[in-house]
């Protein structure tokens, strides 16, 4: 199994996630750089956080044009799973694989801290290592996080089970005080309709090792992991 | 457009006195044109040729086994940390520019010293902060103007901190109307590399060819080290043109570029263009080399028209570097600058005339010795005013307060509160090494390149150092040293900055040789010599000079995860110990600032012997595995040092002091500020072991009480004080969001 990890100007996090795929994991993680035109041969495409071509214009918005984009959207197409990260989750959006915007916190500041997510679905190949309304302890780092669509887009979100992750507090609950950025439905993940492209602002990547504060981003990579060797088997 | 003749006003204008004109026309034989005379304002500037402060520099120690390039070599000082790995690491103040523009000013502050860090080869890896500002409590005079320069400040890190990718991981932050108008941004960054990577900014191998690449030049930033060397005044903002505006991405794309081309084998010679831009980085690096350098500025990508020579030359336009690339390798340069998207262009050469030769196309507009523009800086020895230590605090004269109200209201107060409302904009997360990350004694870094896991800490203390400079100095070297002792590391060196006022008032210039005299001795005891630094003078509003504010960055390195050691309490049931003397005093007391609003007293004095005594003490503790935490007891005392315990660890904690009576008034007992002290949890099977060990070191050591309940408290005499920590903590952790609740003050207000 073999991962890319796709590196626009810009990004960021692309060396804290080939880290923790290779030493965490043992997995096979190789750089994209964002002018390739293919990404055949992987069988999991991230997304990293950072500010893909600084942020400008509008997180995301230049990066989408990219060469490798194109094929991202083929290999979505073709069911490849796609894992967008922080500024991948921005990225994503602008791409259009997946609805909705990400536009600045609610309390106008970049926000860097651990925050308590519940896990709504299990169904998909990035979250069937963890169960239904389990709370999660992960990272997040964003001045644009706050999730954004219409009602109805977020009424279908729901209805298809494609709320992956929910700002909660560490009991579950969804208190005004847990939502860090002021997402609506306290929305901090989301699958596309096949399930397989996932774009999330909490950083897993980050909590993949005690010395960091939290494990809880295991399960996320596990689930990546599990689901090759299920696919395989 | 014709250049202005020299006339006496115009060289007045750029700084520079009758006696270095007639200096400027010994080298050059003649007088200089209007470029040249540009050329040389820069260079001779303090913030370039550090003419004031250079003698003083001098007393720093700076050398040691473990020194790879010694300061004032390079960019940066490099220093060994084993197994073939070095770390490079400077701090740097924007203090000027911040002042006047507080977001640009900082954010270019952090990209300068970003810069300066990875010229010398090295991956920058984190960054550290210490911030002055004016008082920003509701109704202190200024408060608006100084929350206005706080929130641009911190916005302007995160912007570019965040933006490249760098996590700011620890720092420090004080309030004091000493620093309003003129607040202090100093930032540090530290770099690592393998030995054989430290690159050079010399340019050697005549007829190698100079490349410009990086962000194209403007007018922004014009003479921008020749503005940081002069006193702010009223007219200051209208010098807003010389603040430069940061781009991060640039910088990021040019940090990579750069890295990648250093590993290539390409680069004979590489120099940023921070302050005095172009200029300083052409004849540094021919100056370095022993060579001379040519270049044309018809060939430097510009990004407006109609620029002068001048104008080219005294650009500080962000996000630029000179590279000098062996000859026959310009292809493979251009390729990486490409895939980079860098603007970039051969603008020259290296020759062997000694020269720094600019063009316009053909025609020569400025040719200057290159080493005797760097090595003839003038050097003044400036006259220091005769001292009169201060009086000691006569304690009667302190009206008691209530000190169970006391406490909480330190807690809340700007300086001593928690300040996560400012790292939390920061990502001190990203490149997953923040093991400590901010809010601890030291921050702790597990560097993935070469498996290391390094401590850093920032300090300074201008209320000392205002009321005794020499005990200022030691007194922020020896807390440094003991944040990293309390984190468990080892120091191995540090990076200065100093903060003065105008050396040319004999009682400033006093300050600041008193400052460097004592920090110098301090190193000198904890063996860590000074890798580089930064000097900031002139640092004066019209409301007077500020405090004098010497601030050391110290890095160490813990040479076992397993010894890692953070300062809040682990859980109920440890015994508490006091390491160290406990004197007394209220003198130079942050208690005797807050509450009583003076700033007063002979500081208690640093005992170097004993810090060297204790710090080993406590790392040898942690070696055996006795320490549960360990916390530095420094701004506010023991009752503030207890409470920081309580609730800064992974939960509220509370605990039960009992102080032994030392026949003191109860407010100098629980908030004097003598140094050497450290607040130590010890499983109670192991007391026994802690014990003897701090015996041992012929240290003193008490045990203080044990952790648990849900309340501080701190027995005296007959006296008891409670403060339920869960009341502690909203004052303590939001204490600063409060006050900067609302945050976007008009720029009007200022």
């Amino acid at each position: 199994m073999k991962f890319a990890v796709l590196r626009f100007p810009g990004s960021n996090c692309d060396q804290d996630c080939l880290r923790t795929l290779q030493d965490t994991f043992g997995a096979t993680a190789e750089p994209v750089w964002h002018k390739e035109t293919s990404v055949d041969g992987y069988d999991v495409i991230i997304l990293p956080g950072g500010f893909s071509f600084g942020d400008y214009l509008r997180c995301g918005a230049i990066a989408r044009y990219s060469p490798v984009m194109a094929a991202v959207r083929e290999a979505a197409t073709r069911g490849t799973p796609v894992l967008g990260i922080c500024n991948g989750f921005q990225i994503l959006c602008e791409s259009g694989l997946l609805p909705g915007a990400l536009v600045r916190n609610r309390g106008l500041h970049f926000i860097c801290r651990q925050v308590h997510l519940r896990l709504e679905n299990t169904a998909s190949p990035f979250t069937r290592a963890g169960q239904v309304g389990q709370v999660l302890r992960l990272p997040i780092a964003h001045g644009e996080g706050c999730y954004l669509a219409d009602e109805e887009t977020l009424d279908q979100l729901e209805s298809e089970g494609r709320v992956a992750f929910r700002y909660c507090a560490p009991d579950g609950s969804l208190t005004p005080g847990a939502n860090p950025n002021g997402s609506l439905r306290h929305i901090a993940g989301i699958l596309n309709g096949p399930g397989n492209v996932l774009g999330l602002m909490p950083h897993p990547e980050r909590a993949c090792e005690e010395r960091l504060g939290s494990t809880d981003g295991r399960f996320v990579f596990a689930s990546l992991l599990e689901s090759a060797l299920a696919a395989v088997s | 457009m014709k250049d202005p003749t020299i006339t006496p006003e115009l060289i007045a204008k750029h700084g520079i006195t009758p006696d270095e004109y007639a200096r400027i026309q010994g080298i050059l034989g003649r007088d200089p044109n209007f470029t040249e005379l540009g050329i040389f304002s820069v260079m001779w500037s303090e913030h370039c040729s550090y003419k004031n402060s250079r003698p003083e520099l001098k007393k720093f120690p700076t050398s040691g086994p473990r020194i790879l390039v010694k300061a004032g070599e390079e960019n940066a000082g490099v220093l060994d940390v084993g197994d073939g790995w070095a770390v490079a690491f400077k701090i740097e103040s924007h203090n000027h520019p911040s002042a006047v523009e507080p977001f640009q000013g900082a954010a270019t502050g952090v990209g300068g010293i970003i810069r300066d860090i990875f010229t010398m080869g090295a991956r920058p890896i984190f960054l550290l902060d210490s911030l002055r500002f004016g008082p920003i409590e509701a109704g202190a005079p200024g408060a608006a103007a100084n929350r206005h320069l706080l929130a641009g400040v911190v916005s302007g890190i995160a912007h570019y901190g965040n933006c490249i990718g760098l996590p700011t991981v620890g720092g420090e932050t004080w309030f004091d109307e000493t620093y309003a108008g003129n607040p202090l941004v100093n930032v540090f960054c530290l770099g690592v590399l393998r030995h054989d990577q430290i690159a050079r900014g010399a340019a050697r191998g005549s007829g190698n060819p100079v490349f410009y690449v990086g962000a194209e030049t403007g007018r922004d930033g014009l003479a921008g080290a020749a503005f940081a060397s002069r006193e702010l005044t009223e007219e200051s903002r209208e010098d807003r043109p010389a603040v430069q505006v940061g781009d991060p991405f640039r910088e990021k794309l040019l940090l990579e570029a750069c890295l990648e081309l250093l590993a290539s084998g390409c680069v004979a010679g590489i120099q940023d263009m921070g302050a005095a831009g172009l200029t300083c980085s052409t004849c540094e690096t021919a100056s370095r080399g022993g060579s001379g350098i040519d270049v044309d500025l018809d060939l430097v990508p510009k990004r407006e028209t109609g620029m002068t020579p001048y104008e080219i030359l005294l650009s500080e336009s962000q996000e630029r570097m000179l590279v000098i690339v062996h000859r026959g390798q310009e292809d493979r340069v251009r390729e990486i600058f490409e895939k980079w998207d860098l603007p970039h262009a051969c603008i020259g050469q290296v020759t062997d005339d000694g020269l720094m030769r600019i063009r316009v196309g053909t025609r020569v507009v400025a040719e200057i010795p290159a080493a005797d523009l760097t090595d003839q800086a003038p050097v003044y020895h400036r006259e220091a005013a005769e001292w009169t230590p201060p009086q000691d605090l006569d304690i009667s004269t302190v009206p008691m307060v209530d000190l169970t109200a006391a406490l909480p209201r330190l807690l809340a107060h700007p300086t001593l509160t928690g300040k996560r409302w400012i790292w939390e904009q920061y990502d001190h997360m990203v490149r997953n090494g923040a093991v400590v990350g901010p809010g601890s004694d030291a921050a702790v870094f597990y560097a993935r390149e070469c498996g290391k896991f390094l401590a850093a800490s920032v300090d300074g203390n201008g209320l000392i150092s205002r009321l005794d400079p020499r005990e200022g100095g030691r007194r922020c070297v020896a807390e440094a040293a003991r944040n990293l002792a309390c984190a468990g590391a080892v120091p191995l060196g540090a990076t200065d900055n100093l903060n003065f006022g105008n050396p040319h008032k004999p009682e400033i210039f006093r300050q600041l040789r008193d400052s460097v005299e004592g920090m110098a001795e301090a190193c000198r005891a904890f063996d860590t010599p000074v890798t580089g630094g930064n000097v900031s003078l002139y640092n004066e509003s019209p409301a007077g000079p500020i405090d004098p504010t010497p601030v050391v960055a110290m890095v160490g390195v813990i040479e076992d995860e397993a010894h890692i050691t953070r300062q809040g309490f682990r859980g109920p049931g440890d015994s508490v110990w006091l390491l160290g003397e406990r004197a007394a005093g209220l003198d130079a007391s942050q208690f005797l600032l807050i509450l009583h609003g003076r700033k007063e007293g002979r500081p208690p004095q640093t005992d170097l012997g004993t810090e060297v005594s204790l710090h080993q003490a406590v790392r040898d503790a942690i070696r055996d595995g006795l320490v549960r935490s360990a916390h530095d007891c420094a701004e506010g005392g023991i009752a503030v040092a207890l409470a920081e315990c309580c609730l800064s660890g992974e939960g509220l904690v509370g605990v039960e002091i009992f102080l032994p009576d030392d026949e003191r008034r109860d407010d100098e007992s629980l908030f004097h500020e003598a140094p050497g002290r450290v607040l130590v949890t010890v499983d109670p099977a192991d007391e026994e072991a802690f014990h003897d060990l701090a015996t041992l070191c012929r240290l003193p050591v008490r045990k203080l009480g044990t952790t648990g309940g849900s309340e501080l408290v701190i027995h005296l005499r007959t006296q008891t004080w409670r403060w339920p920590v869960e009341a502690l903590f909203p004052a303590w952790d939001g204490a600063l969001g409060k006050l900067m609740g609302t945050v976007a003050e008009p720029l009007a207000a200022h």
